[in-house]
C-alpha cells in the first residue's frame, strides 16, 4: 500500500506488526543475541519494542483520522467448531490505541533503561549470561501484552493475559536460584510461583466469566457479546450479575485488589525494570482494562458495579495503609501500587472509565518513574556497599555483612550522593501524591469527583487513601534522600548512568505534563472525547474546587505530618520507626501487613496442604495405591493369572496339546523313518503293493 | 487261433517275472534287463488287446513304448557304467548313500 494512501485511509493493515516486532526481536536475540555484545542486545529489543510505539502511534493516528471508528483486522484463522468460531482479529480502537501506546511507550523507556540497570545487576548477581535472557522475556512480554490489549475477543484478551502471566513468572523468578539478597535460596523463585498460583485462581474466575458468557450470548467477540448482552439482562440479570462479578476475580487477580493482591509485593523479587514494567505500569493495569472493556456489560448491572467500586476503594484504602509500615523502597511502592489500582478499579466500577483510564495512563509514567529511581537507589547503594568491600580495607567487617540495598534503614541523606535521582523521585513522589498540577493530581481528582457524584462512601475511603499515599511517599522521601546515611554504603552510594537517568527523565515530564491529557476544562477533556467513541461515556466534569481543595489540603497536610514525624528528626541508625511507639499494635499490624499472608497460611494454605495430605497419602495412596490398586486389582490379576490361567489353562491345556502335537510327531516319524532305508528295492516293492493295491481296489470295486 | 487270453496270462508271468527279477535281485544289469522284461509284457498285452479289439492304438503305443524304451536304456546303461566307474560294483544295495 502506498504511503500517500495510507495517510488518508489509515496504517491499520500494520497492526498485527505491534506483536510480531517484539516477536521478532526476541526472536533475533534468542538466534543472533550471543554474538552480540550487551548493548546490541539491550538495543536489538528496545528498538523492537520501540518499532512498536511507533505502529502504536501510526494506528493511533489513522483512528483519528477515521474519527474514532473502530477497525478489525483480521490475522488468522484459530478455530472453527460449531457456532464458536475464533480468530485472531486485531482491534483497534481509541480504548486499545491508549493502551498499545501505553505498553509499547513506557515499555520501551523500560527497556532503555534496563540496558544500563541489568549491566549492573548481573555483576552484582554474579551471572552475566542471564543479560539476554531478561531482554528476551522483556520482548516477550510486550508481545503478549500487545495480544491482550488488540484482542478483538475475550478469548483472545485471555491468550495474552495469560501470557503476560507467563512472562510475570519468569521475570519474578527471573533470579530463581537467589533471595533478593543474592543468597542462595528459593525465594525469589517461590514468590513467582505465589504469583502464578494466585492469578491461577483469578483467571479460573475469567474463565468461568467467558463460558457462562459463550453459553447465554453464544459469542466471545466483544461487538456480539455487547449487542446480545442488553437482552440477556432483562430476561436474566442475574447472569449478567454472575459474568460480571466473576470477571472480577480476574481483575482482582491481575489487577492485584483485595483479596488476591498479596502476590504482588513478593513480586517486587524481580528485577526492578520488571517491577516498573510489568508490576506498576503495564500488566497489572489488565484487570482495569478488561473492566473498561466490559463497560457494556457492567453498565447493565449496577449491582456489580457497586460491588467492583467497594473492592477497588478498600483495596485502595487497605494497601495503602500498610505501605506506611514498609521498610523496603520497593515493598512500599509495592503497596502504593495496589493502593492506586484500587482507585483505578473504584473508578471504572462507578462507571467513571475515562477517569479510570487517565489514572491508569498518568500512573503508568509515574509509577514506572517512581521505580526506576528506587531502582537507581538500589544500584547506587550497591555501588556503595561495592565500593567499600574492595576499597575500604579499614571496614573489613563489610566483607561478611548481609546487606540489603532495598531496605530504607540504611538510606539517608541519598539527596547529596544522588541528585539526579533525587529529583526525579521527587518528582515521582509529587505526581502519586497528586500534587498540583503534576499529572497525578488531575486524574486522581477526576476519580474522587466521580466517587463524590455516585458513591460518597467509596469518595471518604479514597480520601482517606489519598492522605495515606501523601503520608507514605513523604515517609519514603525523608528516610532515603534526608537526614544523615544510616550506612556506610548508603554514605559511599554512587548516581547511576545516563543511559538509566535519560529515560527517567522523559517519565519526569511525562510524569510532569501527563495532567495535560484531560484537564477538567471545557475544551481540555481530549482523553474523554477520545475515549468516547469508544465507550459512549462522554461525562466531562468541571473541576470542583471543593473535591480539589479538600485533597490537595490533606496531601499539604499528610506531608507536613511526615517532615513531622520523620523529616524534622532524621532517624538514627538501629533507631526503631518513630510511629511504632505511639501507634502501638496499630504499626505492628501495618508493618507486618495486616497479617494477611498469615491469615492466607492459616485459613488456607494450611488446610489446603492437610488435605493434600490427607488425599495424597490416605486416599490416593493406602486406598488406591495400597489396597485397590495393589490388593484388590492387581491381587485378583496375579491369583487369576497365575493359578486359573497358568496352571489350568495355559500349563494343562495349551501346553499340553502343543507338546502331545509334537511328541506325537516324533513317534509317529520314528516309525516312519524305517520305511526310508534306501534300498531301492523295497521302495520298488512299495511301488508295486501300492498299484496292486489300487488295482484291486479299481477292479474288485 | 491261439486265443487271447494266453497271451494276457503270458503278459502276466512275465510281467510278474520282470517284477520278481527288479525286487530280488542285486545286480543293476539284471535290473534293468527285468524292467525290459516288465516293459515288453506290456506291449504283448497292447497289441494282444489291440488284435482282439481290431483297434489300432494298442500298436501305435507298443510303439512309442519301444521307442521309449531305447532311449531308457541309453540312460539307464549309461547311469549303470557311471555307477560301476564310481564304486566298481554294480550292486544296487550299495546305492544307499541318500539314505537319511
Amino acid at each position: 500500500m502506498l504511503l500517500s494512501e495510507a495517510t488518508t485511509t489509515g496504517f491499520f493493515f500494520l497492526a498485527p506488526w505491534i506483536v510480531f516486532f517484539p516477536v521478532i526481536g526476541l526472536l533475533l536475540n534468542i538466534i543472533i543475541g550471543g554474538r552480540l555484545s550487551e548493548r546490541g542486545i539491550g538495543w536489538l529489543a528496545s528498538g523492537a519494542s520501540f518499532a512498536s510505539f511507533v505502529v502504536s502511534v501510526l494506528l493511533a493516528y489513522s483512528v483519528w483520522i477515521g474519527h474514532g471508528q473502530s477497525e478489525s483486522v483480521f490475522l488468522a484463522e484459530w478455530m472453527h467448531v460449531g457456532n464458536l468460531s475464533l480468530d485472531w482479529t486485531f482491534r483497534v480502537d481509541t480504548l486499545s490505541t491508549v493502551m498499545m501506546l501505553v505498553v509499547s511507550g513506557v515499555g520501551t523507556l523500560i527497556h532503555i533503561y534496563a540496558i544500563g540497570y541489568m549491566h549492573e545487576d548481573v555483576r552484582f548477581k554474579n551471572d552475566p549470561g542471564r543479560y539476554r535472557r531478561f531482554f528476551v522475556f522483556l520482548n516477550l512480554f510486550i508481545a503478549m501484552m500487545m495480544i491482550l490489549v488488540s484482542g478483538d475477543s475475550y478469548l483472545m484478551l485471555f491468550v495474552g493475559w495469560e501470557g503476560v502471566g507467563l512472562c510475570s513468572f519468569l521475570l519474578i523468578g527471573f533470579w530463581y536460584d537467589m533471595d533478593t539478597l543474592g543468597r542462595p535460596s528459593w525465594a525469589n523463585s517461590n514468590a513467582g510461583n505465589k504469583a502464578f498460583i494466585t492469578n491461577r485462581i483469578g483467571d479460573f474466575g475469567f474463565l468461568i466469566a467467558g463460558f457462562l458468557m459463550f453459553w447465554y450470548l453464544g459469542s466471545f467477540q466483544f461487538d456480539q457479546v455487547f449487542a446480545a448482552a442488553p437482552e440477556l439482562a432483562h430476561a436474566h440479570p442475574e447472569i449478567v450479575v454472575a459474568i460480571t462479578l466473576f470477571m472480577l476475580i480476574g481483575v482482582a487477580g491481575k489487577s492485584a485488589q483485595i483479596p488476591l493482591y498479596v502476590w504482588l509485593p513478593d513480586a517486587m523479587a524481580g528485577p526492578t525494570p520488571v517491577s516498573a514494567l510489568i508490576h506498576a505500569a503495564t500488566m497489572v493495569t489488565a484487570g482495569v482494562y478488561l473492566v473498561t472493556r466490559s463497560a457494556p456489560l457492567y453498565t447493565l448491572v449496577p449491582e456489580s458495579q457497586y460491588v467492583v467500586a467497594i473492592v477497588g476503594a478498600a483495596t485502595a484504602l487497605f494497601a495503602a495503609t500498610i505501605a506506611v509500615g514498609q521498610y523496603d523502597i520497593k515493598k512500599v511502592l509495592a503497596y502504593s501500587t495496589i493502593s492506586q489500582l484500587g482507585f483505578m478499579v473504584a473508578a471504572v466500577g462507578m462507571g467513571a472509565y475515562v477517569a479510570g483510564m487517565f489514572h491508569l495512563i498518568t500512573h503508568a509514567f509515574f509509577k514506572a518513574l517512581l521505580f526506576l529511581s528506587a531502582g537507581s537507589v538500589i544500584l547506587g547503594l550497591e555501588r556503595g556497599h561495592h565500593h567499600l568491600a574492595h576499597h575500604g580495607d579499614e571496614h573489613n567487617d563489610h566483607h561478611e555483612e548481609v546487606f540489603d540495598p532495598g531496605d530504607m534503614r540504611n538510606m539517608g541523606g541519598l539527596r547529596k550522593t544522588m541528585s539526579t535521582t533525587f529529583w526525579l523521585y521527587i518528582v515521582g513522589t509529587l505526581a502519586l501524591a497528586g500534587t498540583f498540577p503534576f499529572a497525578g493530581f488531575w486524574s486522581k481528582d477526576e476519580i474522587l469527583l466521580d466517587a463524590k457524584l455516585h458513591y460518597p462512601t467509596v469518595y471518604w475511603m479514597l480520601t482517606i487513601a489519598a492522605f495515606f499515599t501523601a503520608f507514605y511517599m513523604g515517609r519514603q522521601i525523608w528516610m532515603v534522600f534526608f537526614g544523615q546515611p544510616r550506612h556506610e554504603a548508603a554514605a559511599h552510594a554512587q548516581e547511576s548512568p545516563k543511559i538509566m537517568t535519560i529515560p527517567l527523565m522523559v517519565l519526569a515530564a511525562l510524569s510532569l505534563l501527563g495532567g495535560g491529557l484531560n484537564l477538567p476544562f471545557k475544551g481540555f477533556h481530549t482523553m474523554g472525547h477520545w475515549l468516547a467513541y469508544t465507550l459512549s461515556e462522554s461525562e466531562a466534569l468541571p473541576l470542583d474546587l471543593q473535591v480539589a481543595g479538600v485533597s490537595t489540603a490533606l496531601v499539604l497536610l499528610a506531608i507536613l505530618v511526615s517532615w513531622l514525624i520523620y523529616g524534622r528528626k532524621p532517624l538514627k541508625a538501629g533507631q526503631p520507626d518513630p510511629l511504632k511507639k505511639p501507634l502501638g499494635f496499630i504499626f505492628t499490624g501495618m508493618e507486618n501487613k495486616w497479617f494477611v499472608d498469615e491469615g492466607y497460611q492459616a485459613a488456607i494454605i494450611k488446610p489446603f496442604k492437610k488435605l493434600s495430605y490427607f488425599l495424597a497419602d490416605v486416599v490416593d495412596w493406602r486406598f488406591w495405591h495400597d489396597w485397590f490398586h495393589e490388593k484388590v486389582i492387581a491381587g485378583t490379576y496375579i491369583w487369576l493369572s497365575n493359578i486359573a490361567l497358568n496352571k489350568y489353562a495355559d500349563q494343562r491345556g495349551i501346553d499340553a496339546f502343543a507338546n502331545g502335537l509334537g511328541t506325537v510327531t516324533k513317534n509317529l516319524s520314528a516309525s516312519m523313518r524305517r520305511v526310508q532305508n534306501g534300498f531301492v528295492r523295497s521302495y520298488a516293492l512299495s511301488v508295486l503293493l501300492g498299484v496292486v493295491l489300487i488295482l484291486g481296489y479299481l477292479l474288485l470295486k | 487261433m491261439v486265443p487271447e487270453t494266453y497271451y494276457i496270462a503270458l503278459s502276466a508271468i512275465l510281467f510278474t517275472i520282470g517284477a520278481l527279477g527288479v525286487l530280488i535281485r542285486r545286480n543293476a544289469l539284471i535290473i534293468f534287463m527285468s524292467v525290459e522284461l516288465m516293459l515288453n509284457a506290456a506291449n504283448l498285452a497292447f497289441v494282444a488287446f489291440a488284435n482282439t479289439y481290431e483297434h489300432l492304438n494298442g500298436q501305435i503305443i507298443v510303439f512309442f513304448v519301444i521307442a521309449v524304451a531305447a532311449a531308457e536304456v541309453a540312460v539307464g546303461l549309461a547311469l549303470i557304467v557311471a555307477i560301476f566307474k564310481s564304486k566298481r560294483s554294480i550292486d544296487v544295495d550299495q546305492m544307499s548313500s541318500l539314505k537319511g
